[in-house]
């Protein structure tokens, strides 16, 4: 083994413990309150992990906390970047959480259509 | 898929004993019948800390800390963290200080004024994955010192950094280092002393079970430096999972090529061997345990030649604590100044302390050297169990002394507590609240070393054993004033004449509970009472005829038939028969029985009179 390997398995297995330092830029929680699982919030947290998992996001959290009390919006999904205050948004669906990821977190661009709340 | 939550579970010693593996294995089902094992991370690690909460488990990313999970647990943290992130209260930590549930690890009073270093990844990273340490800059230390520093640049890092052996003596690990590479020879060998026999300490076991890699790269460099290829860790049997890990963590290195030949490609080449010891505590001694690797009975012998001038098969030895290597990767990542930074003048660093006995947080901790004794049990240790008062602490085991109340503010380096008879050694911490005797203490470790009196040499096999009986006698209520001044005067003999350490320190329990608590010795001695209330040839078994209600619930269960009464009527116990074995006191509902000063001795006329009463 060199030191330029060594690097490199470092740099590789970081990635895989980057939840235990809470270092990251953006937090995508996801609402999984009673009404969001039955909204389908499962499938919405699965797509957001997938998709980031596919695209190599190893900046972005994803993590799941109780419901607002928007019902009839689950799932609610919030997006929180450093410095840039919080996106919520609302009915996300597969399809949604996908365009998140694409256009939020890679481009920095939220997705207006789904927005319920900016906090800044 | 992307890992969502990683969540640690406590596979330490401890925790493995409080079941930690059925929880494990329950959370492994749970997930899987919920579908959830591609996006939670489940990682067994090294010992965390507070044993006493075992088994615990800290999830990641909001760090919440759950103590004493049972498998019934399992479902309900599942159900409400993993799946709608509402962490499950019952189980989380609340910290008996702040009266509060404490969600996040970092916010826990025990956590909070320590400092970890060589801890640092013990509970934080999977021990098995070689992974995980180089994520957390392993072997980068090891990479850095074969390729840039010439081993003279690191054992003058080492110098400068002030880290003295954590195994007890506190030798400066760059003086230790400087003799091995100046001794002439063609082998030379570099030993980690993991053979840990105090009662009451197991830090090294923690950082062995742990985070293995971090003392093996603490070995490698400190081979680099004198000039060593081979390496042997001298570790007990009765540490089969710091082993099993070890020599997990030693094949991985090696197939890695972090060991073996040429390592990072710059000529040097370092390997390492496991040898187990059988448990005698005498091989913790260094020519003791050198003598046990090389095959041979574990018998020490006179110093010098000192084992960096001829030690193992007669070739330059160098022998470093686990504690010791653990921290060298931190000297050489941060930097001497770094190290020399943390703690006091003359003791440099961090030291791990392993808190046991009367104290509310049992377990292992990490703090910087000169923290003082009353901060590590008070603030970090959670205080004394059950509103009972602190008498002292023992540290240093069999080897060290104690450290009564009066001396609660003194900070514990190195100096600190040579000075006032107890020793740093190993860093186990034995907590000592009102209800223990000074007298019982002093024997209990006497009698622990004459056990393990390897019988070499006179002082130590035949003085401690003298010692040893005198102490029996004192318990029993039969001592003597002059008893005190032959217990010392035998104990400064012993001191000055022992071969090894054993028997040079053996006699300090007496020493210093003699220097601390006298006026217990002379109770014992002079009115034949044990003010603790714990030597059982001085004390009663009383009932307390206004409480008592007949119930006879303390004569069914007396093994001796000592307790006479009919029921409901007022009970009474027989001090003549009675063994002092307590049982009654637990037994007894409305709290009747108490145990009484004064001694009372058993008669053998009183015996018979029993006899005859109940032929």
């Amino acid at each position: 083994m060199k030191l330029e390997d060594l690097k490199k398995i470092r740099e590789k297995a970081e990635k895989d413990i980057v939840l235990r330092d809470g270092k990251s830029r953006i937090k995508v929680t996801v609402g999984m309150g009673t009404s969001g699982i039955a909204a389908g919030a499962r499938e919405t947290l699965k797509a957001f992990l997938e998709e980031i998992e596919k695209r190599g996001l190893h900046d972005v959290l994803v993590t799941q906390a109780g419901e607002k009390g928007l019902s009839s919006h689950e799932p609610v999904v919030t997006v929180s970047e450093e410095g840039k205050g919080q996106v919520v948004y609302g009915n996300v669906t597969r399809d949604v959480a996908v365009k998140i990821v694409a256009e939020h977190l890679v481009n920095g661009s939220p997705v207006s259509a789904n927005i319920i709340e900016v906090n800044k | 898929m992307k890992k969502r939550l990683d969540v640690l579970i406590c596979g330490g010693g401890a925790c493995l004993s409080s079941h930690s593996q059925d929880v494990k294995n329950k959370f492994i089902e749970v997930l899987k019948a919920k579908g959830l094992t591609d996006e939670i991370n489940l990682v067994e690690t090294g010992c965390m800390g507070p044993c006493e909460m075992g088994p615990v488990m800290v999830v990641y990313p909001d760090g919440s800390f759950y103590v004493q999970l049972t498998e019934n647990d399992v479902e309900p943290i599942v159900e409400e963290h993993f799946l709608k992130g509402r962490p499950y209260q019952k189980k989380l930590w609340a910290a008996p200080e702040a009266r509060k549930i404490v969600e996040e690890k970092r916010q826990v009073p025990f956590f909070e004024k320590q400092q970890k270093v060589v801890l640092a990844l013990c509970g934080k990273i999977d021990p098995e994955s070689v992974d995980e340490y180089i994520a957390n800059r392993g072997y980068e230390a090891l990479g850095k010192v074969v390729t840039e520093m010439t081993p003279e640049a690191v054992i003058e890092e080492m110098l400068k950094s002030g880290q003295r052996g954590r195994g007890g003596a506190g030798f400066p690990t760059g003086l230790k280092w400087k003799f091995g590479k100046a001794s002439e020879g063609k082998q030379k060998y570099i030993v980690c002393n993991a053979d840990e026999g105090d009662p009451g300490a197991f830090m090294d076991r923690a950082v062995l079970e742990g985070d293995p890699h971090s003392v093996i790269e603490g070995m490698a460099i400190a081979a680099y430096s004198i000039g060593a290829d081979k390496g042997f860790v001298y570790c007990r049997a009765e540490y089969p999972l710091a082993i099993k890990r070890l020599e997990a963590a030693l094949k991985q290195a090696r197939a890695m090529g972090l060991l073996g030949k040429n390592i990072f490609e710059s000529g040097f080449s370092f390997d390492i061997e496991v040898r187990m010891g059988a448990g005698a505590f005498v091989c913790g001694e260094e020519t003791a345990l050198m003598a046990s690797i090389e095959g041979k009975r574990g018998q020490p012998r006179p110093k010098p030649p000192f084992p960096a001038q001829k030690g193992l098969w007669g070739h330059p030895t160098v022998i470093n604590n686990v504690e010791t290597l653990a921290a060298i990767r931190h000297i050489i990542l941060n930097g001497a100044d770094w190290y020399a930074s943390i703690g006091t003048e003359k003791s440099k660093g961090t030291k791990v302390f392993a808190l046991s006995g009367k104290v509310v947080n049992t377990g292992l901790v990490e703090v910087p050297m000169g923290i003082t004794l009353r901060e590590l049990l008070y603030d970090i240790g959670g205080g004394i169990p059950n509103g009972k008062k602190f008498k002292a602490v023992q540290t240093g085991g069999p080897s060290g002394g104690c450290i009564p109340a009066a001396h609660m503010d003194t900070p514990l380096d190195y100096e600190s507590l040579t000075k006032l008879g107890a020793i740093m050694g190993s860093g186990g911490v034995i907590v000592l609240d009102e209800d223990t005797c000074m007298v019982n203490v002093a024997k209990f470790f006497l009698e622990f070393s004459v056990e393990e009196s390897c019988g070499q040499c006179a002082p130590c096999r035949i003085g401690l054993k003298q010692m040893h009986d005198l102490l029996e006698k004192i318990c029993e209520g039969k001592g003597k004033m002059e008893d005190l001044d032959l217990l010392e005067s035998l104990a400064h003999t012993i001191k000055a004449t022992s071969l090894c350490g054993l028997g040079q320190t053996a006699p300090n329990p007496v020493l210093s509970t003699m220097k601390y608590f006298r006026d217990e010795y002379e109770a014992h001695i002079k009115e034949q009472r044990c003010p603790a209330g714990v030597c059982k040839d001085l004390i009663s078994y009383v009932v307390d005829e206004s409480k008592c209600i007949g119930c006879t619930a303390c004569a069914r269960t007396c093994p001796v038939s000592a307790i006479s009464g009919a029921p409901k009527q007022k009970h009474r116990i027989d001090p003549s028969i009675c063994t002092r074995c307590g049982s009654c006191i637990v037994k007894c509902p409305v709290k009747a029985i108490y145990i009484g000063p004064g001694a009372v001795k058993r008669e053998v006329e009183s015996k018979k009179l029993h006899l005859e009463k109940t032929l």
